[in-house]
């Protein structure tokens, strides 16, 4: 008989996360429909495609190729990026369009604008977006400060989901400042004086922020039914998600939204030992985070934006110190919950190559950006899976020679014996659609193993 | 008392240097020595950072010191400090980006490299870009980017210098996450700096140093 989920072992999950993509249901449980015999076969090639590729266990078939872009669907099909914003069926159909045009192996679906209306019903003050802050044909860009401020260490290490409620939503979001009145859940422990807590609930502007948390639900909820419908159509078209979700390195999420750059940079050495604690506090959290979301969407491929430990943001030791531990940690618990992080290492990873080998083999994909991604395959080939680098500059003002040329010492060098998986580099939004088309074309054709 | 100031806070020392600066008001010291010493030692940060020795967090930690100090010595100074400068030069990130952080450090060594540094902020369009040439004559133009739109922007504002009539006058750099070579021959730049340390060479080659 099959093995329980929890008696099977970090190999095991992996293999059977895999066999439940390959067998694809649709939302009401049964086998999914393709459109066509030819997208069935495309869709199960393009899985087992990149499940070689990131087991380094066989050669695929041939190189797998991918596009991950931010906006370039979108401004490629005429809109600018507020319509993207704010017509999820235009957005959907723009998204479409780009892989159905440019026919990539798998990709991350259509949610990089995200619902315009939701920020707007909450207010959200973390973000620049378009008609807030930025033109319409720009992307929107994060408002970076201190959200968190430098003596909360302890109130976030203490009970980080309070922290969350109470002080660092109702700063980011507007329509939810009067959260900073909620008492906290755990004071809820006996009839005597339950009710006490309450108390807020019945306060006009409790029920106010709550009345914008109903109204901005529903837009969501929306924005995720025009989503799930695209993934859907694009699976049954042949064309696998990679995306289950997201998490982030500790360190990130202390640096990017809550205590900004600078804040971080100076509590390294301020306050080392509240940092590190909180890094410790917040790493169980990231690994559900990631596990949480695998489990909703059925997919295990876990994505992780790397920002703040690329060269020269820290020193090697501080790398060591502050960076990678709780990174590692998080990593190493998707892994063993079945999960496939997919680290972005943005800017240059170089001088962590050596660190980051020390990961279990064949467990991750990682994407590569302004790495020397030669010298990567041959410090961390043997370990994880690379993805990359085809770079913004290159798509966006070079020529399909350019592309193809850089593409065929991509896959001659780093694509030799597999683990790797052609993309650009770094999320683009600007790009001449014959330069991704030739990168994508060149790879199908140039990239079979022989 | 004698503790060297220079050495701590170029160590980023915090306590220690300004347990000194504080040593030092107390005792009547020229402010201005002391705030000369304060710039040398951050001098010295940044060539630490240029050497590979020091990170940014150094440099916007040292930053920081740099701030306290300058808001401790303030109330007793008489009048602003004149500093000799090798030359001035003009940064700001291009229209319709508004990422920083590389753009701040460039202009932290710009600074501590001997330039007077006139940061134009994020998201500048390109006449504020020409205003402030003509205002300061300034020699060198830092534009700075980090989405693809940049590279069009970046583009854009040479462009409009070129049509001010001043494109002759400065010599422009560009940079930013996924700036390169080739965005410099698309957008018309005299050069692009991968690092803020290209950046320091860069201008000290245009206007001496």
């Amino acid at each position: 008989m099959e093995k329980k989920w929890e008696q099977m072992s970090a190999d095991e999950k992996q293999e059977a996360q895999f066999q439940k993509l390959l067998s694809p249901k649709d939302p009401g449980g049964n086998d999914l429909k393709f459109q066509s015999p030819e997208a069935e076969v495309n869709y199960k090639a393009n899985i087992t495609r990149i499940k070689d590729a990131i087991q380094l266990k066989k050669t695929p078939d041939r190189v797998p190729v991918t596009i991950l872009p931010s906006m370039f669907p979108f401004i490629n099909a005429g809109m600018t990026i507020q319509e993207a914003m704010y017509d999820y069926d235009r957005c959907v159909a723009a998204f479409k369009k780009f892989i159905l045009d440019f026919k990539p192996d798998m990709h991350i679906g259509a949610a990089a604008p995200g619902p315009g209306k939701f920020y707007e019903i909450l207010d959200y003050k973390l973000y620049a977006w378009p008609g807030h802050g930025v033109a319409p044909t720009s992307s929107y860009q994060c408002l970076e400060g201190e959200y968190m401020k430098a003596e909360e260490y302890d109130l976030l290490i203490t009970d980080p989901s309070f922290y969350f409620r109470n002080f660092y939503l109702p700063r980011v979001f507007g329509a939810l400042e009067p959260w900073n009145m909620l008492a906290p859940l755990t004071g809820i422990l006996e009839m005597y004086g339950v009710a006490f807590n309450f108390i807020p609930y019945g306060l006009p502007p409790v029920q106010g922020a709550y009345k914008a948390l109903f109204e901005a639900g529903a837009e969501a909820l929306k924005w995720a039914m025009a989503m799930g419908g695209s993934a859907g159509e694009l699976k049954a078209l042949g064309f696998p998600d990679i995306l289950g979700g997201f998490t982030k390195a500790p360190f990130d999420t202390i640096g990017d939204t809550l205590r900004g750059i600078k804040g971080i940079m100076v509590d390294m050495y301020r306050r080392p030992d509240k940092l590190l604690k909180a890094l410790e506090a917040i790493t169980p959290i990231m690994i559900s985070l990631g596990l949480g979301a695998a489990q909703q969407t059925g997919n295990p491929l876990i994505f992780m934006p790397l920002h703040k430990g690329a060269d020269g943001f820290l020193s090697d030791e501080q790398f060591k110190t502050f960076y990678w531990p709780t990174l590692k940690k998080v990593i190493v618990g998707l892994i063993e919950g079945g999960c496939i992080p997919f680290p972005a290492a943005e800017g240059g990873y170089n001088t962590r190559l050596k660190v980051i080998r020390d990961l279990p083999k064949g467990k991750t994909l990682w994407m590569f950006d302004q790495t020397d991604i030669v010298k990567a395959k041959q410090i961390v080939g043997d370990t994880l899976c690379i993805l990359g680098n085809v770079s913004s500059a290159m798509l966006s003002l070079g020529t399909p020679q350019e592309v193809k040329d850089y593409c065929k010492k991509l896959i001659d060098t780093v694509g030799k014996g597999g683990g790797f998986i052609m993309s650009n580099g770094a999320f683009f939004d600007e790009a001449k659609p014959e330069n991704v088309k030739a990168m994508v074309d060149f790879t199908k054709e140039y990239g079979v193993y022989k | 008392m004698a503790k060297d100031l220079v050495k701590i806070l170029a160590d980023l020392k915090e306590k220690e240097a300004l347990g000194i600066v504080e040593d030092r008001l107390s005792a009547g010291d020229d402010p201005l020595d002391i705030l000369d010493d304060a710039r040398r030692a951050v001098g010295i940060v940044g060539k630490r950072f240029a050497d590979g020795e020091y990170f940014i967090p150094d440099l916007v930690y040292s930053g920081e010191i740099l701030k306290t100090i300058t808001d401790m010595i303030k109330p007793n100074l008489a009048k602003a400090v004149e500093v000799k400068r090798l030359g001035k030069v003009v940064i700001g990130t291009v229209a319709g980006d508004i990422h920083d952080i590389g753009k701040d450090i460039v202009v932290f060594m710009l600074d501590v490299s001997g330039f007077e540094v006139f940061d134009l902020g994020i998201d500048v369009p390109a006449q504020k870009f020409i205003d402030k040439i003509k205002e300061t004559g300034s020699r060198v133009v830092g534009l700075s980017g980090f989405l693809t739109l940049a590279f069009h922007s970046m583009k854009d504002t040479i462009e409009a210098i070129k049509k001010a009539g001043l494109r002759n006058e400065v010599k422009i750099m560009i940079g930013g996450g996924q700036i390169d070579d080739q965005v410099k021959a698309f957008a018309g730049a005299d050069a692009y700096g991968k690092d803020a340390m290209e950046a320091v060479k860069l201008a000290k080659g245009w206007i001496g140093g």
